[in-house]
């Protein structure tokens, strides 16, 4: 039961989110000029850290935003001041 | 090495059980090895096992930063089965089911394979799908798992709620008669006193800070908390932590870490006893020989190394038992804990020589507990031969070299 | 009724006013309110509750509360409900209880033959037998001795329970001093305060104790502080309740067992705590002596508790058997309430003197340096043999019926455990207390290692005031009530005392039936890992999840290891503290409200149409068919297929994903989007488009129309509608957020009325309305708008069953208006209602997708022969590159065909797998879909074969359960290859 925190609506209730998995570098626009192995370790590596991690909480039922935010997967704890929406 | 039977208890009786030995060996750590397997779980200490018996490899040190079957091995479910849906699944689970039905006498020690059987209770026309699909796929490779009728549900689960005027009504059923339970511990014990037999040594409390390699990037050995230790070859055997581990070498690979968590109740009388699976409703649960209840449901949403109990998992899965057994609604919740299982990118294993020279993995296990034996064996031949054995041949790393995925939505039982 | 024998004549916070009648065992005894069952069961001198898990051993009552081992028994009669425990259930009116675990009775207990082969099962002895012939031989027998109370056998219908969510800025787990001066402290401040405490009555040890404060008996000042905290409007108070869980985030968890409202048996909260103060106090740990289980043996604190509080003699001579020096307290009360006090056996060689001294002055004798070395009597104690621990050979037997045991006290670390933290070895107070504490809890009193009242209500004002201070109330630690010099609490260790000679079991843990023995045979086999000792024994493992036992068994292993209890290690405690009913968990949640379905406007129609209504993907509740009486399930959907190639139908398609995309670049998302190219499309119309995830695997697929120069509608499929949606998000809002445009999904915002089949457009018309359906007018994908029986439509031409197919979308709240209205304009034109089945068999027929069928996961475009749709101009598009990549290896894959069987009305399971030749062995694909087709005469099949297209009119070999079926392969479509109707 923890709480989210959407930099729109302040701490929420998890079962307002869905987990959209870990937040990688922003997809390039131009996938074709990137080595075969860079594009696959995009695809499919994870950086899967025990520790601090940055990942996307989507607030699906609530306002809607979809922002990364940090996050320990020890504790499960947010880092304070970490998230970030687009606009 | 005593052998274990009802004549060397009645004999130990006698002597009050002073007379029992040591089940394995605290031997001292040795500069250096053949093979040195990071991880005393259950598929680590399989492996070993497996190298001795198997391909006379007995110059080996498991090691284990805890206690021997501490990880995953001791907090699984126990459930084993091979009701996959790919035929690389089913040939490799299923063989893992054959070696279990041999190993206590294999490994002298009564690991309680119950082939108590496993039904699962269908209540949608999805699921149907999908479990007669994997039912045919089954025939193909000689295992049983097939479609049963409702009635057939509710006379092996007589105690399932009548839930025909529900949400969702019973349409159907699958069983796999020889899917059943085993002693968690025991296998590993068994495993780890048989490859000690052998020859093979067990370090406990012994953690691997650091994988040496050659200027050449072969593997040359572990640095751990008690020195240096060299080796020819490693195996990377640390389910839930082989990120953390394989990143030693520089790897990275295609897995996420997750809290699976399951639960007991006090023990009460046997009234369950077969394993029963509610995919549809999330929620699995069988019945100890203590009396307990044993279930568990879904994972947590996100990414975790925590190992703890989720409320909302626990709330969710403890609605679906109710509503599927509300003669339980009495009964009490005695213990909660979390382990933490891997997930590759198509949900199959991955055992797997790896493109560092020397270095072997075996990971991404989400229910591997029921692949102990067919995994150790497995990665003992990989790790003796440099080469895959035919049943892990799919599960090799270079499958994602083209995205050549396995995907297996059998992996996950409870949905 | 009989006067209870043990029952004190003055005392106790029981109310004499209320007497109570019960059964146990069916025995008719009585008891008062106030009671719980084991102090009632005392006052009636029955010590015989039940018999142990493994050995079927006498048991009796142990503690006063949760760290009873023993008094576990079975509710009868309405309230059938298995394992209470004795210690903590109140006493009511008609209360039936029986023992668990013996047949026929406790007193006489068949099962107590395990004892006769007691020296056949040591910890273990299953590892090392039963292998031959085979486990399943034994099995059933050890299964039949399993459990202890039984579950119900019919589910009990009037019983209710609740879940209360609950917010609080300081929430105060314990109402023993330090709890209640915390509450105080913080209500007084003005914060919320939640004050949770699992005995049945307020006070905490200040019940059991004799104690004074401000000169008046404790527990005036228990009732005044409790009175002041009820008046105060923001302070909440359960007693009878626990806190269980205690989570991440300061989410916790109480269970309360004796709600106000009788028709509520237990109600489960979930509570976000700002601040927590554990205030949960200790539990005193019995001592390990040959059958140091017998019934009659108790902990001092537990017998102190039961004269005090209950006013009931535990015994009529009692010994005391300590290694510290709280039980010199308990031997007075005991000593005061006319319990004979045979010896007090101090473990230690020189207890302290004055403590001494004062049991001199009442005559009570002090065996310094002794131990209790046997105990005898069955089933209940008779007398002790104790001995010097210099020389325990040298043994002494004092006749007595209560020993009363303290072997130290440990710090009820447990939710400070589940919450993160660690507890660390106290060298002085040789037991585990908390260290760090990573969330926003603070603690007061016993919990801490602090033992003594001052301490206690020091702290917890303390507590409550730095609690409330952090949740934003300005405190100040309120001033204590007068209370005695502290005395000092000294213990010296003793984990076990084994004399020599005759093997006697000597329990660590009472609950699993764990004795020394065990300990030490696990150690001697090499399970010296604490966990492994624990697993090995199943120390631990009981229903008390070691409460009483485990920090025994961290001592007694590190003792025969010769090393520091606290370099052995501690347990990690997990939920719960203390058991919990599933039910209360559950509470509401079952029933009516699990597994809610999605319905849509037309729902209740469908159903009052006669509908077999069935979840058919992402919860949605639709109708298969809709069978008329007498009809089979075949007959009914070939009916419906008929009417849609014949005449005319209408389907549900309310469930459909739809999504508007809007914004100047909404274009160039959709490029990105789909694997085909968008812009050239004009407004008005629609175009197929198929959408793969970044590893070149197709996610979904559907129909989009501009609907603006800047606006679409894309349609997705019902399954698929959250993964869509969910990948819409992700990229407008994190991946790409320069593109400007903006993602809203609608489908429940439209419901959809599809009328499909060569009359739909005679339907529409008489139904009336304003829009021109001349095909030259209105093509073949492309939408309108206007109205249609009088309410504002959007209708698109798109197809699922390849015939002339009108999607009619209105506004949610319209649906149920235009289905009806364009029901009652079809009648004379046939019109039947279509469910999924025959939509399923129209689209196989078309060679349609599906998700689920055909798109399981594995497949890209080039395997479902759909090539042309991979935009090969575009620069990118999601799954470009992982398409590029795998199609690069040139490698063979499973390829869309369809199937054509030489019996024509041969069907197979949908899933049936084929194989070369037909053999049992590796598959070469599968059957995705088989269907009889009414319009074809014959069955039809589509499937994914490997190299498939290669392998047009070739003989394939499908294996369905039981046999093996021959087909030819065929293109994967049967019906209007031309498309003429549709277009029509």
């Amino acid at each position: 039961m923890h709480l989210v925190p959407c930099p729109w609506c302040g701490e929420r209730h998890e079962s307002e989110f869905a987990y959209a998995g870990e937040k990688k570098s922003p997809r390039p626009l131009d996938a074709g000029s990137l080595a075969d192995d860079v594009w696959i370790d995009y695809v499919i590596g994870r950086a899967n850290p025990r520790g601090v991690t940055r990942e996307k909480w989507w607030h699906v039922r609530g306002c809607g935003l979809m922002f990364s935010i940090e996050r320990d997967t020890r504790s499960h704890e947010f880092v304070a001041g970490s998230a970030e929406a687009p606009r | 090495m005593q052998r274990y039977s009802i004549f060397s208890l009645l004999r130990n009786a006698l002597s009050y059980h002073e007379g029992w030995e040591r089940a394995w060996r605290a031997p001292e750590l040795k500069p250096a090895y053949d093979v040195v397997i990071i991880g005393a779980g259950g598929h680590g200490l399989a492996c070993a096992y497996y190298l001795a018996r198997d391909h006379g490899i007995t110059n080996v040190a498991v090691l284990e930063r805890g206690w021997l079957g501490g990880g995953n091995t001791g907090r699984n479910t126990t459930t084993i089965r091979s009701n996959y849906l790919r035929d690389e699944s089913i040939k490799f689970f299923d063989a893992s089911v054959q070696l279990y039905e041999e190993l206590s006498r294999e490994l002298n020690i009564n690991i309680m394979f119950s082939q108590r059987s496993q039904v699962d209770v269908i209540q949608t026309w999805p699921k149907l799908r999908d479990l007669r699909r994997r039912s045919m796929a089954s025939e193909l490779q000689g295992a049983d798992y097939r479609l049963i009728s409702t009635e057939e549900v509710y006379r092996r689960i007589p105690i399932l709620a009548d839930l025909q005027r529900s949400r969702l009504p019973v349409i159907g059923g699958a069983v796999q008669e020889r899917a059943g339970v085993a002693r968690h511990d025991a296998i590993a014990w068994g495993y780890a006193r048989q490859a000690d037999a052998a020859g093979v040594e067990i370090h406990q409390n012994t953690e691997v800070t650091g994988i040496a390699r050659s200027p050449r990037g072969e593997v040359t050995g572990v640095e751990t908390n008690r020195g240096a230790v060299r080796a020819g070859k490693v195996a990377i055997v640390v389910a839930g932590n082989t990120t953390q581990v394989a990143a030693m070498a520089e790897l990275r690979l295609p897995i996420q870490s997750y809290n699976l968590q399951a639960f007991v109740s006090e023990p009460i009388k046997p009234v369950v006893h077969v394993q029963v699976n509610c995919p549809d409703a999330g929620m699995y649960v069988s019945q100890s020989d203590k009396g307990e209840l044993l279930a568990g449901g879904a994972i947590d949403q996100a990414s975790s190394f925590r190992q703890t109990p989720r409320y909302s998992v626990l709330e969710d899965a403890v609605t679906a038992l109710i509503e599927m057994f509300p003669i339980f609604r009495r009964v009490k919740l005695m213990r909660q804990w979390g382990g933490t299982i891997e997930f590759a990118y198509d949900a199959s294993p991955i055992i797997s020589k790896t493109p560092v020279p020397g270095l072997y993995v075996s990971c991404g296990w989400w229910g591997g507990f029921k692949a102990i034996p067919i995994g150790g064996r497995t990665l003992a031949y990989t790790v003796a031969r440099d080469e895959p054995h035919p049943l892990n041949a799919p599960y090799s790393l270079q499958r994602f070299d083209r995205l050549n995925f396995l995907m297996e939505p059998g992996t996950v039982t409870n949905r | 009724m009989s006067a209870e024998a043990m029952r004190l004549s003055q005392g106790g916070v029981i109310d004499r006013s209320r007497p109570l009648r019960f059964r146990f065992n069916g025995a008719e005894l009585s008891g008062f309110a106030g009671d719980t069952l084991a102090s009632a069961l005392l006052a009636n001198d029955v010590h015989l509750v039940g018999r142990s898990f493994k050995y079927h051993r006498p048991r009796g009552i142990l503690g006063a509360g949760y760290e009873d081992t023993g008094a576990l028994v079975q509710l009868v009669g309405t309230e059938d409900a298995p394992n209470r425990l004795a210690t903590r259930l109140p006493l009511r009116e008609g209360l039936a209880a029986k023992s668990v675990n013996c047949w026929p009775g406790p007193r006489f207990d068949l099962g107590a033959a395990a004892q006769l082969v007691a020296r056949l099962l040591p910890a273990g002895f299953y590892y090392k037998t039963f292998m031959w012939p085979h486990w399943h031989a034994f099995e059933p027998f050890i299964r039949r001795a399993a459990g202890l109370g039984t579950a119900p056998r019919r589910a009990p219908v009037d019983l209710h329970y609740e879940n209360r969510n609950h917010h609080c800025d300081v929430l105060v787990a314990g109402a023993g001093p330090a709890g209640l001066m915390a509450a105080l402290t913080a209500a007084r401040a003005g914060a919320r305060v939640l004050l949770v405490d699992d005995g049945l009555a307020p006070g905490g040890r200040l019940l059991a104790e004799c104690t004074m404060l401000d000169d008046r008996p404790a527990l005036e000042w228990v009732a005044r502080t409790v009175a002041e905290l009820d008046a105060m409007p923001g302070v909440v108070r359960l007693q009878d309740a626990s806190v269980w869980a205690y989570h991440e985030h300061n989410f916790l968890n109480v269970v309360e067992r004796s709600p106000r409202q009788k028709w509520i048996a237990q109600r489960n909260w979930k509570i976000r705590a700002g601040q927590v103060v554990l205030a949960t106090g200790a539990l005193e740990r019995p001592l390990v002596f040959p059958n140091n289980d017998r019934p009659g043996v108790m902990l001092a604190s537990a017998a102190q508790c039961f004269v005090n509080a209950y006013a009931v003699r535990p015994g009529r001579r009692a010994v005391l058997f300590t290694n510290n020096d709280s039980a010199y307290a308990a031997v007075l009360d005991l000593a005061d309430a006319g319990v004979e006090i045979m010896a007090l056996v101090d473990a230690r060689t020189d207890p302290p003197a004055e403590l001494v001294a004062r049991l001199g002055g009442r005559g009570i004798e002090a065996l310094a340096g002794h131990a209790v070395v046997d105990v005898g009597g069955a089933p209940r104690v008779h007398d002790v043999d104790v001995a010097p621990l210099a020389d325990l050979s040298a043994r002494r037997r004092i006749p007595c019926d209560l020993v009363c045991l303290s072997g130290g006290w440990n710090p009820t670390v447990h939710l400070l455990s589940q919450s993160g933290g660690r507890p660390r070895w106290a060298e002085s107070l040789q037991t585990f207390v908390p260290d760090a504490m990573p969330q926003r809890t603070h603690l007061a009193g016993a919990v801490t290692g602090a033992f003594d009242l001052a301490s206690c209500l020091r702290q917890g004002a303390a507590a409550g005031a730095t609690a409330a201070l952090a949740a934003g109330f300005a405190a100040t630690p309120l001033a204590c009530p007068a209370q005695a010099p502290a005395e000092p609490y000294r213990i010296t260790p003793l984990w076990f005392v084994a004399p020599p000679g005759r093997r006697t079991k000597a329990f660590v843990d009472l609950q699993s039936d764990v004795t020394l023995d065990d300990l030490r045979l696990a150690i001697r086999e090499g399970f010296s890992a604490i966990e492994h000792v624990k697993r090995f024994t199943t120390a631990g493992m009981g229903v008390d999840q070691g409460k009483t036992g485990n920090v025994n068994v961290i001592g007694a292993v590190a003792d025969v290891l010769g090393r520091r209890p606290g370099d052995i290690g501690t347990t990690t405690f997990r939920p719960p503290y203390v058991p919990v009913e599933f039910g209360a968990i559950a509470a509401k949640r079952p029933g009516p409200l699990v597994f809610l379905y999605r319905r849509t406007p037309m729902t209740k129609w469908h159903e009052k149409a006669g509908a077999v209504m069935y979840e058919a993907g992402a919860r949605w509740r639709r109708p298969g068919y809709y069978p008329r009486s007498g009809e089979t399930m075949q007959q009914a959907i070939d009916r419906e297929c008929c009417a849609v190639r014949k005449a005319v139908g209408i389907y549900d398609g309310s469930p459909l994903g739809k999504f508007e995309i809007a914004g100047p670049d909404a274009v160039r998302f959709l490029d990105l989007m789909y694997t085909n190219a968008w812009g050239d499309l004009a407004v008005g119309h629609g175009r197929y488009g198929m959408m793969l995830s970044d590893d070149g695997l197709v996610l979904d697929d559907g129909v989009s129309f501009r609907t603006g120069e800047d606006r679409w509608l894309m349609m997705s499929s019902t399954g698929g509608a959250d993964a869509v949606y969910q990948r819409l998000e992700q990229y407008t809002q994190l991946e790409w957020p320069e593109l400007r445009v903006v993602v809203t999904p609608v489908t429940t915002q439209w419901a959809n009325a599809t009328v499909c089949g060569p009359l739909a457009r005679e339907v529409l018309r008489k139904a009336g309305t304003d829009v021109d359906l001349d095909p030259r007018a209105f093509p073949f994908m492309t939408f309108r708008e206007g109205k249609v029986a009088g309410l504002p439509t959007r209708i698109y031409r798109v197809t699922y069953t390849g015939e002339l197919s009108f999607e009619v979308n209105v506004a949610g709240r319209h649906g149920l208006a235009l289905w009806q209205a364009l029901m009652d304009a079809g009648r004379e034109f046939g019109i039947e209602p279509v469910g999924s089945e025959a939509n399923h068999v129209l689209r196989v027929e078309k060679g349609f997708l599906s998700l689920g069928h055909e798109v399981d996961g594995t497949t890209d475009p080039y395997d479902l022969g759909m090539g042309w749709i991979v935009g090969k101009s575009k620069s990118d598009f999601i799954g470009k590159r992982a398409l590029q990549i795998r199609r690069g290896q040139g490698t063979a894959r499973r390829e869309l065909v369809g199937f054509q069987f030489d019996d024509g009305t041969t069907l197979v399971p949908e899933g049936s797998p084929i194989t070369p030749g037909g053999a049992q062995g590796d598959s070469e694909g599968y059957v995705s879909a088989c269907v009889w087709s009414e319009a074809l005469g014959r069955t039809a099949a589509l499937g994914l074969l490997l190299d498939g297209r290669r392998r047009f009119g070739e003989r394939i070999w499908i294996r369905p359960p039981g046999r093996v079926v021959a087909a030819t392969v065929v293109k994967p479509a049967f019906y209007d290859l031309g498309g003429q109707r549709m277009r029509g």
